[in-house]
């Protein structure tokens, strides 16, 4: 039991001590947070009006990061199935980021639902004895089960493992493995079920459509490796750990395939909207060309099929993404251009026009931007702190004195 | 959106409480505007500072006595008449009126139902505004339940419709009118999304909502196919002199802020026959 809170004092100091770049970084990362916060207490004071939500448009900014955040979650399974399925040894190396990156995403996406949240207070409706959860009726109520599972099993595969580390034990296989497998396929699930508590209702035609969960795993695994290339090059650059070039390799691939088959889905779905041409085809005829004149969101969508094209163009030739810079470029595009075309792309439309015809058009409010920067920042902030002590753990400059 | 007066009653009482408004209805503003306006990060330092000491001394909006509350369902008739009796008491503070809550509960063999004859709409609203009058709705921002649409005669496509037509005089030449609100469907989408069960069907029919159990997620909005679903973006207002004191807890009482409101067929008059 010492030894374990000796565990989280070396971690915290390990985490919140370093270079005066990382001192300015989380410096910046925690005046965000604050920001954001404090934004965050206003809302809770005059209620969600600080918001350009209304009647209409009921779900925004928040709502769309939270969606985006899910893939995110999600794609870590794609550096956890090569390495304990496929025993790629080199990705063993980097895997336990991948899979903090997925807790860190979690939390993210909790706090956009609670942020988006009227009476966050009440969350003790959800509970167990105190509430009364809808489950299995509602896909909220699955979703929150699944995403707090995730949660549960992305913070005990790699505390487990580097507690072990860090004690300068040989981890029992029992005691990670099981979480391991079942963490593959619930990764799956998280976004499976996320896609499911937009399409299953008959009075949003946008979203009512059987390859919405096929679609966002795909674009997840597009998204996802593209944020880790971005991640593994900071860490490249910044540390003294050296990514190997395999691991590159590897997340290039996963993007190269999976960003063409994401358009390939879009295509089908176009299709599916624009052949057809019944009355169900105005959201997307709002999100691509305007209606009636209101075409708020359609320099975004282009902007972004435009952004993910370029990033195929760029992971497809081997001259350029060989190129350091270019390769941030690409992933950079590829995450933007995914963000959009899910997060905004998705959520806004579907509630443009209401079932009763009204034509409501909504951006994030500053307000909203703030609490929405703030709750990035404060990912952004956690995930550096459990990368740099799982790097030390790993390396093996954090380890317990006996 | 429109409005920006947050002023009520009870916290006009209150100094602290003054000031808090003050602060938020400055931050507000701030908050609204586009963001590339210059003056917003400075006007919200300023109104940082006081917002933040101001809501560590102004307090929760919710007491420990709500905040364990029960669900409806899981209510003694002690439970209630406790619970009721605090909704009285906090209307008369806010408001300065007497008002009953009451509970009456469906009734055996009967089903409710509604009709309306598209041909006789006129597209007068009155109706609108009787629901909101008779059911406590915010008046600022103004929440009401029915959405008339004027359409073309001929044609259904509501897109081409409008719920924002104005004039002298209805109907309009060559129009007709479709006044839509909660359908109290048989299968309501509603009510299977609500991951808390805060929104049911009774037996009667009447799809209710319990607005002290809602957790404001707004779901159930994005899960009506008629639109029928409002959510409380801030503090309901209505003016003193318009609160109607015959309340339902599950119907008209005045909602409070973060919680979703529907039509629920006036069943605090329609379970008493009238």
């Amino acid at each position: 039991m010492r030894t374990y809170f000796q565990y989280w004092r070396d971690m915290l100091r390990c985490a919140f001590t370093g270079s005066n770049v990382y001192y300015a970084w989380i410096a910046l990362l925690v005046l965000l947070t604050a920001s954001g916060l404090a934004v965050y207490v206003i809302q809770l004071r005059v209620g969600l009006a600080v918001t350009n939500l209304t009647q209409q448009v009921s779900w925004g900014a928040y709502i769309a990061n939270f969606t985006f955040l899910v893939g995110v979650a999600a794609a870590a399974v794609l550096l956890v199935v090569p390495t304990y399925v496929y025993h790629r040894e080199d990705i063993r190396e980097v895997v336990l980021i991948a899979e903090l990156m997925a807790a860190t995403a979690i939390v993210m996406c909790l706090l956009f639902v609670t942020v988006d949240l009227g009476r966050p207070e009440r969350f003790i409706h959800f509970l167990p004895f105190l509430g009364r959860l809808n489950f299995p009726l509602s896909m909220l109520a699955w979703d929150v089960i699944v995403l707090t599972g995730y949660l549960l099993l992305n913070l005990h595969v790699p505390g487990y493992l580097l507690y072990q580390l860090y004690r300068g034990r040989q981890p029992a296989k029992a005691a990670y493995l099981p979480f391991v497998f079942l963490s593959i396929f619930w990764a799956i699930s998280i976004h499976t079920v996320t896609a499911f508590l937009y399409g299953g209702f008959g009075g949003r035609p946008f979203w009512n459509t059987a390859i919405m969960a096929p679609r966002f795993l795909v674009s997840a695994f597009a998204s996802g490796p593209a944020i880790l290339i971005l991640v593994f090059v900071a860490i490249d650059r910044f540390t003294d750990i050296e990514i190997r070039e395999s691991i590159f390799k590897f997340l290039r691939r996963v993007i190269s395939i999976a960003l063409p088959l994401n358009f390939f889905l879009l295509g089908c779905e176009l299709f599916k909207e624009f052949y057809t041409d019944s009355v169900h085809t105005a959201s997307a005829e709002y999100l691509f060309f305007g209606l009636f004149g209101h075409g708020l969101l359609v320099p975004y969508i282009w902007s972004a099929l435009a952004m993910s094209g370029a990033a195929i163009v760029i992971f497809s030739t081997e001259r350029l993404y060989r190129d350091r810079r270019w390769l941030i470029a690409g992933s950079a595009l590829c995450v933007l251009g995914v963000w959009i075309e899910k997060g905004m792309g998705l959520i806004i439309p579907g509630f443009i026009p209401t079932p009763t015809g009204d034509l409501v058009e909504y951006t994030p409010s500053a307000g909203e931007f703030l609490i929405c920067l703030g709750i990035w920042a404060f990912g952004a902030l956690i995930f550096t702190a459990m990368a740099k002590v799982a790097l030390a753990i790993q390396h093996g400059r954090l380890r317990a004195q006996t | 959106m429109p409005g920006k007066s947050i002023s009520d009653e009870s916290t006009q009482k209150r100094p602290q409480a003054r000031a808090l408004r003050r602060v938020e209805a400055e931050v507000e503003t701030a908050l609204k505007t586009p963001i590339d306006r210059r003056g917003f990060l400075k006007r919200l330092g300023a109104a940082g500072a006081t917002a933040t000491a101001a809501v560590a001394t102004g307090g929760c909006t919710t007491s420990w006595d709500t905040f364990f509350q029960k669900h409806y369902k899981e209510m003694t008739d002690e439970d209630k008449e406790r619970v009721f009796a605090r909704i009285e008491k906090e209307a008369e503070k806010r408001f300065g009126r007497r008002v009953t809550v009451s509970d009456p509960g469906p009734l055996d063999g009967v089903s409710f139902a509604f009709c309306i004859s598209l041909s006789l709409c006129n597209g007068n609203r009155k109706c609108v505004h009787a629901c909101v009058e008779e059911n406590n709705q915010s008046r600022n921002p103004a929440i009401q339940y029915i959405k008339v649409v004027e359409l073309d005669r001929g044609t259904l496509n509501l897109e081409k419709g409008t719920a924002y037509y104005e004039g002298d005089s209805v109907p309009a030449a060559d129009k007709v009118y479709l006044p839509m609100q909660c359908n109290q469907c048989d299968n309501p989408p509603c009510v299977k999304a609500c991951p808390v069960e805060a929104t049911w069907k009774e037996k009667d029919g009447i799809v209710v909502i319990d607005y002290d159990w809602c957790i404001g997620c707004r779901y159930c909005m994005a899960a009506c196919p008629y639109e029928a679903r409002r959510f409380n973006y801030r503090e309901p207002q209505v003016p003193r002199a318009d609160i109607n004191p015959n309340q339902g807890y599950l119907s008209n009482r005045v909602r409070p802020k973060g919680v979703v409101e529907k039509c629920h067929f006036c069943l605090h008059r329609t379970r008493n026959g009238h």
